[in-house]
Parts: structure tokens; C-alpha cells; sequence
């Protein structure tokens, strides 16, 4: 175990390596320096501050990802209808470009901010933190990230949020999963979306979907939601309020990071 | 293609180790990458040669360990190794396992060019 932060990582032996053969011989030396951190720490330490800032007002943010066309949009606007005034929600948007998913959340009378990231496939901690300057934190209780949509490249970003939902579209293909597994195995929920398509469908099965998610070792629950059906929303609505109690209470705060901590060795 | 990104991150990190040891110049950077980290080490590898240009590290050789997924079993008290999409038990099939390896994106050692009068590394 690392004596530094205690993290599972096992420092190797120490090398050190002479001359490398590298520009003067007697101006230059060469020095090994064992590190083990993140290579995304950065990112790391402002989803850290993200949480913090979020933790301090006693808003739930969630992180929404899926691909495009998933139904992450229309699932907020349903959302935002099924709780009427019970939850104050905020979203911020991101796409490649246009402020057209704002617009769509703006136009229910809800805060939102887009995010256009230009050629970048996924938001980072760093977009999320600008847009949450952008925000009243006091006047939310559920903040949504929409991210990219995209199931590869998000996954690996921290953005400060407590939880990940990602949507599976029926029209997908329930062997996403298996595909795309780094996405759906730090999925806390999973959204089969657009269920009400099932009965014109014979080729997604439930049941496979939430095979290939079991066999990432993930235990999250599977719900089924159409965002045309209301009454479908209701286990949706009941997850999202059982999760704000959870940040409420405390049950969500992690630990920040350690900073790098770096290893000097011993030179020639 | 977010491994431009993943590079821009990881020469951040290394110009802080190379700063906080008065280098002159970055030889060789280590990393070490698991499948379920999102990111494929060739791709980090291609991405790497652009994004270095004009950083310290811009005659850095970049080395990518590549690391199993592991999976421990609590039930069967076993590791083991397993493709990045089935974290099953080798023995009982069991999904109800831990990932003990596969995740990593880890910078794990830098070597550095450093001037042998200078201030820096005694030792």
C-alpha cells in the first residue's frame, strides 16, 4: 500500500538511472521521479471543488449520459412536468453546438445553461464549474449535467456530480452494455428509455440489457420509462427523490483527492 | 477521441514534477492504463506526439503499461483475470464481484533531466 495516501497502488523499486546519453554528459543528469497520481487529478480536484460547492447548498447533481437521441432531453422535460413545484430543478446542457436543449428546459421555466464545447465529445469539471458560477445553487434541490451525447468519451470525466444515470434507448439494441462497458459499468441508474416502442420492437429484450449490465459487476437498478407515459415516470421520480435525501444527509460526500504526491529519488 | 484531452492532463502533471524538481528537460514518462479506464493506449500513445510538442516534455519518450482487469470474488476468495466487458468469477460466474484492477490511468514515474550544478536532487 501507498505510505503517502494510503491508495491500493504499489510503488515499484526505485530506479535509478544514470546518464541517459542525452545532451552534455557533464552539464546533465538524470533523476527518476516515482509519482502515482491521476493523470486526470486535475480534473479530478475540480469535480472534487464542484461537489464541495454543490455539498455546501444541499443540491443533487446528476450526471446524464447517453447517445445521441437517447431521449436525455425529453426525459427532463417529463420530469420537470411530473414534479411540478415538489422539486426545484436546473439543467445544464452540453452539446457540440446550438442552445436548442437549453431552450427546450428554459421553455418549462427552468434554469438552464448550455455548454457548447465545440469540437470536445464530453463536458469536464472545469465547464461544469463555470456553469454552476452561472447558477442560483440556492434556489435548486436537483441539478442535471446533460452531457455529450456520446457513450465513450464522458465516462471518463469527473464533473463533480453524486451520481451517473445513463439512458438506453429500446431502439438501441439491449447488447449496449457489452459494447460500451466502461460507460455502463459507473452507472449508478440505468434509463431503458422509450418503452413505450416495445411493443413495435421484437428485437431488444429487458432482460439481456440487464444481463450485460450485471456482467460489468454493476448492481444498479434498471427502470423502464417513456417520457410520453407519465405514470411510467413514477419509480424514476421515487430514485431521484430517495438520492436527494441521500446528499442531503450526508450519505454522498467523498473524501477529496490527495494532491500528487511526488517521490523524489535519488540522482547521479 | 478524448485522448488529446487525456495528454493535455498528463503533461500538466508532468511539468509540475519536472517544475517542483528544476528540470531541464523530461526523458521519459511513464503511465499505466487499464482497460476500463476509457482511454486506449495507442490512441494515448498517437495523441501523445502532438500534444508534447512545445511542453517540457517535448523530447519525452512515452512508455504505456497496460494493466489486466481483475475481478475478486468474495464468495470463491479468488482473483481473477477477466475481459474488460464479462467481470465474472472464473469460478462461480458470479457478477457480485470487486474490481481489483482495469481502472487505472495512472502516472507513475517520470524521468528527468536536471543540471548536474544545479539546485535541485541531492541524493
Amino acid at each position: 500500500m501507498c505510505e503517502q495516501c494510503g491508495c491500493a497502488a504499489t510503488p515499484k523499486v526505485v530506479h535509478v538511472s544514470g546518464h541517459a546519453g542525452i545532451v552534455s554528459a557533464k552539464a546533465a543528469r538524470s533523476q527518476s521521479v516515482e509519482i502515482l497520481t491521476g493523470i486526470l487529478s486535475e480534473n479530478d480536484h475540480q469535480a472534487a471543488h464542484n461537489r464541495e460547492h454543490l455539498d455546501a447548498r444541499g443540491v443533487l447533481a446528476i450526471n446524464l449520459m447517453s447517445a445521441p437521441g437517447s431521449g436525455k432531453t425529453s426525459l427532463l422535460e417529463a420530469t420537470i412536468d411530473a414534479v411540478g413545484d415538489r422539486l426545484r430543478i436546473a439543467a445544464i446542457e452540453g452539446d457540440l453546438e446550438t442552445e436548442n436543449d437549453a431552450r427546450r428546459i428554459r421553455a418549462k421555466g427552468v434554469p438552464a445553461i448550455q455548454i457548447t464545447t465545440g469540437n470536445a465529445c464530453h463536458l469536464d469539471a472545469h465547464m461544469v464549474h463555470d456553469a454552476l458560477h452561472a447558477l442560483d445553487l440556492d434556489a435548486i434541490d436537483i441539478l442535471f449535467v446533460e452531457n455529450v451525447g456520446n457513450l465513450v468519451c464522458p465516462a471518463s470525466f469527473d464533473l463533480g456530480q453524486h451520481a451517473n444515470v445513463t439512458l438506453l434507448a429500446v431502439t438501441e439494441g439491449d447488447d449496449k452494455p457489452a459494447k460500451y462497458p466502461v460507460m455502463f459499468r459507473t452507472s449508478d441508474l440505468v434509463v431503458l428509455s422509450k418503452t413505450d416502442l416495445l411493443g413495435v420492437l421484437d428485437d431488444f429484450s429487458i432482460e439481456e440489457a440487464e444481463r450485460h449490465i450485471r456482467a460489468l459487476a454493476n448492481p444498479a437498478p434498471v427502470l423502464r420509462v417513456s417520457a410520453r407515459r407519465a405514470d411510467t415516470l413514477t419509480p424514476w421520480i421515487a430514485w431521484l427523490e430517495t438520492q436527494l435525501a441521500a446528499c442531503r444527509g450526508g450519505a454522498m460526500r467523498r473524501p477529496h483527492p490527495a494532491r500528487a504526491h511526488i517521490h523524489r529519488h535519488a540522482a547521479e | 477521441m478524448h485522448e488529446l484531452s487525456v495528454c493535455q492532463s498528463l503533461l500538466g502533471e508532468v511539468e509540475r514534477v519536472a517544475a517542483a524538481n528544476d528540470a531541464t528537460d523530461v526523458s521519459k514518462i511513464i503511465v499505466a492504463v487499464g482497460p476500463l479506464s476509457g482511454v486506449e493506449a495507442p490512441l494515448l500513445a498517437r495523441a501523445f506526439e502532438v500534444a508534447r510538442m512545445g511542453t517540457i516534455a517535448e523530447h519525452a519518450m512515452l512508455e504505456v503499461e497496460t494493466l489486466p482487469a481483475v475481478v475478486w470474488c468474495k464468495s470463491c476468495a479468488l482473483e481473477t483475470p477477466v475481459p474488460a466487458n464479462a467481470l465474472l468469477c472464473g469460478r462461480c460466474g458470479s457478477w457480485k464481484v470487486e474490481l481489483r484492477s482495469g481502472s487505472e490511468l495512472l502516472l507513475t514515474r517520470v524521468e528527468l533531466i536536471t543540471r548536474a550544478d544545479g539546485v535541485s536532487a541531492s541524493g
